[in-house]
């Protein structure tokens, strides 16, 4: 039972139309010093967020009051780089809920799964659709429905499904997690392990 | 001991059909536990390395949820993310870095597992000294919360790096949830240019592949540049599958392989050597076996590599211009973005620009070959004047083999300081950072914006390179110094 349960999200979206957005980039690597999974979101794109002398940086999509809400758009190629969960910890501790791309690094969307973060792959077209729809109103929301696996945007009305595997789809709504399901088959891996040979 | 309570024996095969596979096949199918319809593997892990940055909330989340450490035996721990590479005796001065040190050794004394902390002759960056040791094996899996973890796969094993919720898994469970990655190989044959090494192979694949080209892919390196390879070259190699997308990259082990890990501390001795050898002599991809994408390079083609931008992928030939944003095929705003970082111009010649730092060190180039290669172009020269120069041994033992070697000697006349073992500038997690605005020639893996300090501007190339660059203090062809 490690995170919250998702079902459906109706909110604002935060844009960040930059691709290849890696782990360094949301959380550097200076701030990975805690040994509890505490405060990240404090720190969560550090650099692009504040200047050397703290002021924060006018231009960053953070620092605009006029975008809000728990979805986060990237991007193509979100998450690249390092495994650090702290990554996924940092943005689901800001408060996004669920990160959107065209696609996304391996390592980072099985991170953000794995805590309570939804990983929404959509179409470059779609994409660019949900750019257009923030920008034009930035108080437009969008919808991710989980179990019919769609994403709405309230403007337009366009809508397109995404793919998740029934087993991570299953935890997510249920707020199960991995640990879980492991601790469950325990002495299946003993087994395993008492014959496996390599 | 843990070779008594280690769980794992070296023997026998698991021929599930006849029909041909692939090496990642073998060892992957070897290790599924359980299949989930419509979800992951339950995937066996052999080997686990653990650090002191990505452990400590998995151990937070062991005890919240009072379950114990199943195979202790299996896991190792070694301090290296965090660590000074200067003044190692003396306590670190860095609160929240010894605090992190400190939970380490204590999680790991807590649980049994075999802890290698600072000042312990066998501690060192966890990709270096987990082959040195004879820890890393073939035909094993083997996952860290550290995404290099792929250098393994030089062994013939299937190692990637891991979050650190899967962290938890393993400690509780030894297995994390996998879905199966799809199969690529990559075939580089042919003989390759002076001054060409395993880092400039690598670069030069990501570059033609770009950042994501093998994401959701394992990858296969095979062909005579691979064979001919050292085991150094091709943990360079592996290391840095992560950076084109890659979960992780490996290649058949062969003579090489066995030279290397025998007689290694941890490696099978006696009557289980001569088991596992024969296992290890059918961990090769059978003719016909099929992958889902293959490309195909020519040694000839590759020159000696630099970066020029915010991504692994945005490499060049060093004699080359940084190439126009009318060439590309897409993603002009990042790369203008990233050029903008760097101070850099479109079509501009790298060679000649000025070079401020040089870091040799890391899990991609910090083992003994690197500071041969990097010494090779030292010796009997000088260090540029105004280069800042980090030398950092990838390990205790590759320190020691640089002494021995009287590679010291030669650092120590031109001019260069060796430094102690440790990730260092890799990711500028201690205080060796490079400042904002400064370029530095760096044998690591990433030049993302800040990651070697915030607003530092990071090239990477080879050690050659490395070297050229630090006794002429700016980027040089390193053919003229061979
Ligand atoms: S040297 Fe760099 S890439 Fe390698 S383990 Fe350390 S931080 Fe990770």
């Amino acid at each position: 039972m490690a995170y919250d349960t998702f079902t459906v999200l109706t909110s604002t979206a935060v844009p960040l139309p930059i691709e290849n957005v890696d782990t360094d980039q949301i959380i550097p690597a200076r701030f990975l010093k805690a040994t509890e999974r505490k405060g990240f979101g404090d720190n969560l794109f550090r650099d692009w967020r504040y200047n050397n002398d703290e002021s924060p940086k006018k231009d960053f999509v953070l620092n605009n009051p006029i975008y809000s809400g728990k979805i986060l758009v990237g991007g193509t190629n979100f998450g690249s780089g390092s495994s650090r969960e702290h990554a996924a910890w940092a943005i689901y501790d800001y408060g996004f809920r669920c990160v959107v791309s065209s696609f996304f690094a391996d390592i980072f969307k099985g991170n953000a799964i794995n805590v309570g973060i939804l990983p929404v792959q959509v179409s470059e077209a779609f994409l660019v659709q949900i750019f257009k729809a923030i920008e034009a109103d930035p108080a437009t929301s969008i919808t991710v429905d989980l179990n019919a696996q769609t994403i709405k945007l309230a403007a337009t009305g366009a809508t397109e499904s995404f793919t998740i595997n029934g087993y991570k789809k299953n935890n997510l709504i249920n707020g199960f997690d991995d640990i879980d399901y492991l601790q469950a088959m325990k002495e299946d891996i003993k087994a395993f392990a008492t014959t496996h040979s390599i | 001991m843990w070779e008594q309570n280690f769980p794992i024996k070296y023997f026998k095969k698991i021929s599930m059909s006849n029909k041909p596979s692939t090496l990642f096949d073998k060892v992957w199918d070897a290790h599924v536990v359980r299949k989930i319809e419509d979800g992951p593997d339950v995937f066996f892990i052999d080997r686990h390395f653990i650090h002191e940055v990505t452990s400590p909330v998995a151990f937070l989340g062991l005890e919240s949820r009072g379950i114990d450490v199943m195979f202790p035996d299996c896991t190792f721990a070694t301090a290296d993310h965090n660590t000074p590479t200067i003044n190692q005796h003396l306590p670190v001065a860095d609160p929240l870095s010894a605090n992190q040190l400190q939970a380490l050794e204590r999680n790991s004394a807590k649980y049994g597992i075999s802890h290698w902390g600072l000042g312990d002759p066998k501690n060192g960056i966890v990709h270096v000294v987990g082959p040195e040791n004879g820890i890393t094996l073939p035909g094993m899996t083997i996952v860290c919360g550290d995404s290099h973890t792929s250098t393994h796969g030089a062994f013939g094993a299937i190692a990637f790096g891991i979050g650190t919720s899967e962290v938890e898994m393993v400690l509780s469970s030894q297995c994390i949830m996998q879905p199966k990655p799809k199969k690529m190989r990559i075939n580089v044959n042919g003989q390759l240019g002076k001054a060409v090494t395993p880092k400039d192979v690598t670069l030069y694949i990501i570059a033609q592949l770009t950042t994501a080209g093998a994401t959701g892919y394992f990858v296969e390196y095979a062909g005579d540049v691979f064979e001919k390879m050292s085991m150094e070259g091709r943990m360079t190699v592996c290391n840095m599958s992560i950076e084109m997308g890659a979960r992780g990259g490996m290649i058949a082990p062969d003579e090489t392989t066995f030279k290397y890990i025998n007689g290694r501390e941890k490696a099978p001795k006696g009557a289980a050597w001569d088991k596992a050898l024969a296992y290890w002599k059918t961990l090769k991809t059978d003719a016909g076996a099929s992958f889902d994408k293959e490309y195909n390079f020519e040694a000839a083609d590759i020159e000696p590599m630099i970066t020029y931008g915010t991504n692994p992928g945005m490499g060049m030939g060093i004699s080359k211009h940084i190439p126009k944003a009318t060439d590309l095929a897409g993603g002009v705003a990042t790369y203008e973005k990233s050029l903008k970082y760097m101070g850099f111009e479109e079509d501009q010649l790298m060679i000649g620009k000025k070079v401020d730092y040089v870091f040799i060190g890391s899990c991609t180039n910090g083992r003994i070959e690197d500071f041969r290669a990097f010494a090779s172009i030292v010796k009997g020269r000088k260090k540029a004047d105004h280069i800042t120069a980090w030398i950092v041994p990838g390990s205790h033992i590759v320190e020691a083999q640089i002494k021995e070697e009287g590679i010291l000697d030669i650092l120590t006349e031109a001019g260069f300081l060796l430094r102690q073992p440790g990730c260092s500038a890799c990711l500028a997690m201690n205080d060796d950072k490079i400042p904002a605005g400064k370029y530095a020639v760096s044998t690591s893996n990433r030049n993302f914006e800040g990651r070697q300090g915030p607003g530092s501007r990071t090239l990477l190339a080879s050690p050659y390179v490395a070297a050229a660059a630090a006794v002429t203090g700016v980027v040089t062809d390193p053919r003229e110094f061979l």
